[in-house]
């Protein structure tokens, strides 16, 4: 799928000067804790999320991840749009919320990364 | 070198701007003329290094190679004293001087390294290789110049004479603990000079994963730390240590899901208690010691080559 058609799905706005249509999106991946993203966003995916600061571009950036959408309508600082820029990542923003987007791409074709649990993983109350 | 320098008008341009006592080596060993030749040897082999300054008092009197000795050892006068085999024409180079300069010495004498003076004392304060010019570039590149032109300056392209055969640069970052604003700058940085030397990107990506991981982590849970890459032509190494609270059970911080990240780095989209799982998921090798009230030392290495890569 074409970065513009993710574009139009979502009915996204571009925040960034970086902005290829033509750049190829096979895969989706969702998550607002970034060490979810690292371990599991394959290279070359979109990604979807609520949290906004500059961490989110930071963990784009190392996962070889080249396109950032923000749900809500939420705004970034100019200091993370400008962050984005310099790593050459587009950031998008949409007025859906996660799981309308997460729906949206999913029924429009696009395809989830292979998640498999980590062995042992539990959540602990400390 | 500098033909290659010369076709790249952004590293020129960072070669006038750097000077040498951004980038030589302030660390550097010494020896003294009285020394028996004998025992140079012990000091090459020590220090890793080909050669070494001579210092009398405060005041550098020459210089010997590892050619030197080999002629020494070759005529039978390893009993005498470094003062008299030592080269006392030493070609230096001034702290203050532009990079460019000492790139331009290397190509006119083909030495390996020069002893670095002060304008002002007429001391020695600094030793400087190619080794070193290279490292400052890479340095200076992670920040000066924004990621599309990361492939354009391929170091390859640059130093094809150094990084061709057997490159081996060390990098260090220091990290400032509970700063979130910084956090990420080594590991980005890092990833900028992996790609510039060439690294497949799969490498590249594993490596800065376990980096990026490493380095919330010392900022999230200490006040301060380093993070030192060792980059060669078969692994890369990465040697990561702080001087924070420690880990009190290794064993529990390394499984899946645990976390103990206080409110605020959760809020930023952290402790998830999978950065550690994460580290070992990525690297083919991976050691974590800790001393509670002393800190933590993180080594992992990712291998080059395919046959010993665990992914
Ligand atoms: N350098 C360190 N110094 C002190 N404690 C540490 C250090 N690194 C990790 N820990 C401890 O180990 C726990 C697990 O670390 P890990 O990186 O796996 O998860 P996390 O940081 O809690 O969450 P995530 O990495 O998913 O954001 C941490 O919560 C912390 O208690
Ligand atoms: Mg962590």
């Amino acid at each position: 799928m074409k970065l513009a058609e993710i574009k139009e799905i979502l009915q996204a706005e571009i925040l960034t000067t970086e902005f290829d249509p033509e750049l190829d999106i096979e895969i989706g991946c969702s998550s607002d804790l970034m060490s979810d993203i690292l371990a599991f966003a394959q290279p070359g995916s979109v990604l979807v999320t609520s949290l906004i600061n500059v961490q989110v571009i930071n963990t784009a950036n190392i996962a070889d991840i080249k396109v950032v959408c923000f749900v809500m309508d939420k705004d970034p600082h100019q200091s993370i749009i400008t962050h984005a820029e310099k790593n050459s990542i587009a950031v998008l923003k949409t007025k859906f919320t996660t799981f309308e987007c997460c729906g949206l791409l999913y029924m429009n074709g696009l395809k989830s990364c292979n998640y498999t649990k980590f062995d042992n993983f539990k959540t602990y109350i400390i | 070198m500098n033909n290659l320098i010369h076709e790249t008008s952004k590293i020129q341009e960072i070669t006038y701007e750097l000077k040498i006592q951004d980038v030589m080596d302030t660390e550097y060993q010494t020896v003294n003329s009285g020394m028996a030749v004998g025992s140079l040897r012990e000091v090459l082999r020590k220090k890793r290094i080909l050669g070494v300054p001579v210092v009398d008092g405060t005041d550098l009197v020459g210089i010997v190679s590892i050619e030197d000795f080999i002629k020494c050892m070759e005529n039978g006068k390893l009993g005498e004293t470094v003062g008299t085999m030592m080269t006392m024409d030493v070609k230096t180079l001034f702290a203050d001087e532009p990079l460019i300069t000492a790139v331009n010495k290397f190509e006119e004498y083909g030495f390996s390294r020069f002893p670095v003076i002060s304008r002002q004392t007429g001391k020695l304060v600094g030793i400087i290789t190619k080794i070193d010019i290279i490292k400052g570039i890479l340095k200076k590149l992670e920040t000066a110049y924004q990621h599309e032109e990361e492939r354009r300056y391929r170091a390859s392209h640059i130093f094809n004479d150094i990084v061709a055969d057997d490159i081996s640069i060390d990098l260090k970052y220091f990290i400032e603990g509970k700063n979130f604003d910084k956090a990420g700058e080594a590991s980005t940085g890092l990833k900028k000079t992996l790609n510039r030397l060439g690294f497949p990107p799969d490498i590249v990506r594993r490596v800065t994963i376990s980096t990026y991981e490493a380095e919330i982590n010392i900022v999230s849970y200490t006040d301060k730390g380093e993070i030192h890459a060792f980059i060669d032509s078969n692994q890369i190494r990465i040697v990561v240590t702080d001087t924070g609270p420690g880990i009190l059970d290794i064993e529990k911080a390394m499984l899946p899901g645990f976390s103990t990240a206080p409110g605020w780095v959760r809020e930023l989209g952290f402790g998830a208690g999978m950065g550690l799982p994460n580290i070992k998921k990525f690297t083919d090798k991976m050691t974590l010691e800790s001393v509670v009230g002393e800190g933590t030392r993180l080594e992992t290495v990712v291998f080059l080559d395919s046959n010993k890569n665990k992914l």
